[in-house]
């Protein structure tokens, strides 16, 4: 089943009801126990980086996510601050990441310059540069909602899945084998975001 | 690209949803949950909730009703209205809400936006001033309703709450609120030119044509609007209605030509 990974932060009950409405099986989970079972998992993310990674260790669920991830290879999607986790680390903060995509997570500015407004905020189109069933029926006109000041950066072109145009392309969607991430809130893209959570559940 | 955001502002009091003429006369218009639900299926960009009680009721947030919105809404939410405290702000992000609204308190605690901005983060904070124009190019705060003055001038308000690392300016026009006869483009220049934090405008939409014009002076920008979306000027009766994708396309590709 698509677990939702509870630790404190994000909208899970957005996720949740998306879900419901797809009349697909998602649950969340606050404990390892819970998680264990998961066939897919969700990793939800807002605020600062160092919070969540703090939050994650503290959650007990760390372990089982590795296991999950490395070992069993469940698909797994990073959403918002939920995919800059999934980097080395962030300038945001001090804590080293999962590590799990070959990323950092770097602030806006580097990317924009000093001419645009930050964070960047608000929708913005979703261009997949990659083959994947993630973006299924979502090639062509597809706009997310955005909301971040740091933004993701891999070291290799070829793990990016999509790209969005602020200041010039970043990564707004990356992956790593079974690892996902997307940079916007699919949980708050209308239908857009409706088909990329059913994508999920069906990769 | 990025888009300019079309908002809808939904006014709460005493939990029903009402609609006000420059700030004063409260007009109940409906349930606001299910407004929520139709600003749902019509796809709005975002969507903003007020509770004008709050503050002036020294009332805390009604997180109950909070916890509703966010269980509904399927766009980005920003709520305000009587947030005091990072416990406050805290609890509401954890409900599912993107953004908080601080507006009075912000004026009273210039160290409280950066105090929840390091709670929740900057990009979830959004300063809100409601103001009045008291000279050429010179605008004031107002809090309250527009009932209190603060003896702030707005530009001065921004950039405190830029530098406190809000992460939007909203600034609402009393004198244009409900009345419908296009934005205060000079206000909107004003803020633009003032911080470089993402805005939002509101009062005085009274058409899409109004929202073209906001965009072709500003960019990207947030138009928020209140009686456009939930008032039907012809009929004076209250009917949700809201731009469907292709109109936003439309106005947006007309007012910002590539």
């Amino acid at each position: 089943m698509i677990t939702i990974v509870d630790y404190g932060l994000g909208n899970i009950r957005a996720f949740l009801n998306m879900y419901k409405r797809l009349n697909i099986d998602a649950k969340t989970a606050t404990t390892a126990a819970e998680l264990a079972s998961a066939t897919r998992v969700l990793l939800p993310g807002v605020g600062s980086f160092d919070d969540a990674m703090e939050r994650l260790g503290r959650s007990g669920m760390r372990d089982t996510l590795d296991e999950l991830a490395l070992r069993k290879r469940v698909p797994v999607l990073g959403v918002c601050v939920g995919m800059q986790m999934l980097a080395h680390g962030s300038d945001e903060g001090q804590l080293p990441g999962l590590g799990w995509i070959d990323a950092r997570v770097r602030a806006l500015e580097a990317h924009t310059g000093s001419t645009l407004p930050r964070p960047h905020m608000g929708w913005n189109d979703v261009r997949p540069v990659a083959a994947n069933r993630l973006f299924d029926q979502l090639d062509t006109g597809a706009r997310f909602y955005f909301l971040h000041s740091f933004y993701f950066v891999c070291q290799r072109d070829e793990d990016r899945l999509a790209v969005t145009d602020y200041g010039g392309d970043f990564a707004s969607a990356a992956h790593a084998g079974n690892i996902y991430g997307v940079q916007f809130h699919p949980e708050k893209s209308h239908h857009f975001g409706a088909r990329l959570l059913k994508n999920f559940a069906e990769l | 690209m990025l888009r300019p955001r079309i908002t809808p502002c939904l006014l709460l009091r005493d939990e029903g949803l009402v609609k006000t003429v420059r700030f004063a006369d409260p007009k109940y218009v409906g349930d606001p949950v299910n407004a929520v639900r139709i600003f749902n299926e019509k796809e709005a960009d975002e969507l903003i909730v007020l509770d004008i009680g709050a503050s002036v009721a020294d009332a805390a947030p009604n997180v109950r009703l909070i916890a509703q919105f966010a269980v509904e809404c399927r766009m980005p939410l920003c709520y305000g209205g009587g947030i005091k405290t990072v416990e406050q702000a805290r609890e509401i992000i954890a409900l599912g809400v993107e953004k908080v609204a601080i507006s009075s308190a912000a004026i009273e605690n210039p160290r409280l936006v950066s105090a929840i901005a390091d709670a929740v983060g900057g990009q979830s904070v959004v300063a809100v001033f409601d103001t009045t124009r008291v000279g050429p190019g010179d605008y004031d705060v107002r809090t309250h309703n527009g009932t209190r003055r603060t003896g702030k001038r707005l530009v001065d308000a921004i950039r405190e709450a830029e530098s406190g690392g809000a992460g939007e300016i909203f600034v609402n026009a009393i004198n244009n609120d409900g009345v419908m006869g296009g934005y205060d483009l000079e206000l909107a220049r004003l803020v633009r030119s003032t911080t470089r934090l993402p805005i939002s405008l509101a009062g005085g939409a009274g058409s899409l044509a109004h929202i073209g014009e906001l965009i072709r002076a500003c960019g990207v920008i947030g138009a928020v609007s209140g009686s456009l979306f939930v008032f039907n000027r012809t009929r004076r009766a209250v009917v949700i209605n809201y731009a469907d994708q292709s109109q936003k396309d439309e106005l947006v590709r007309a007012a910002l030509p590539q």
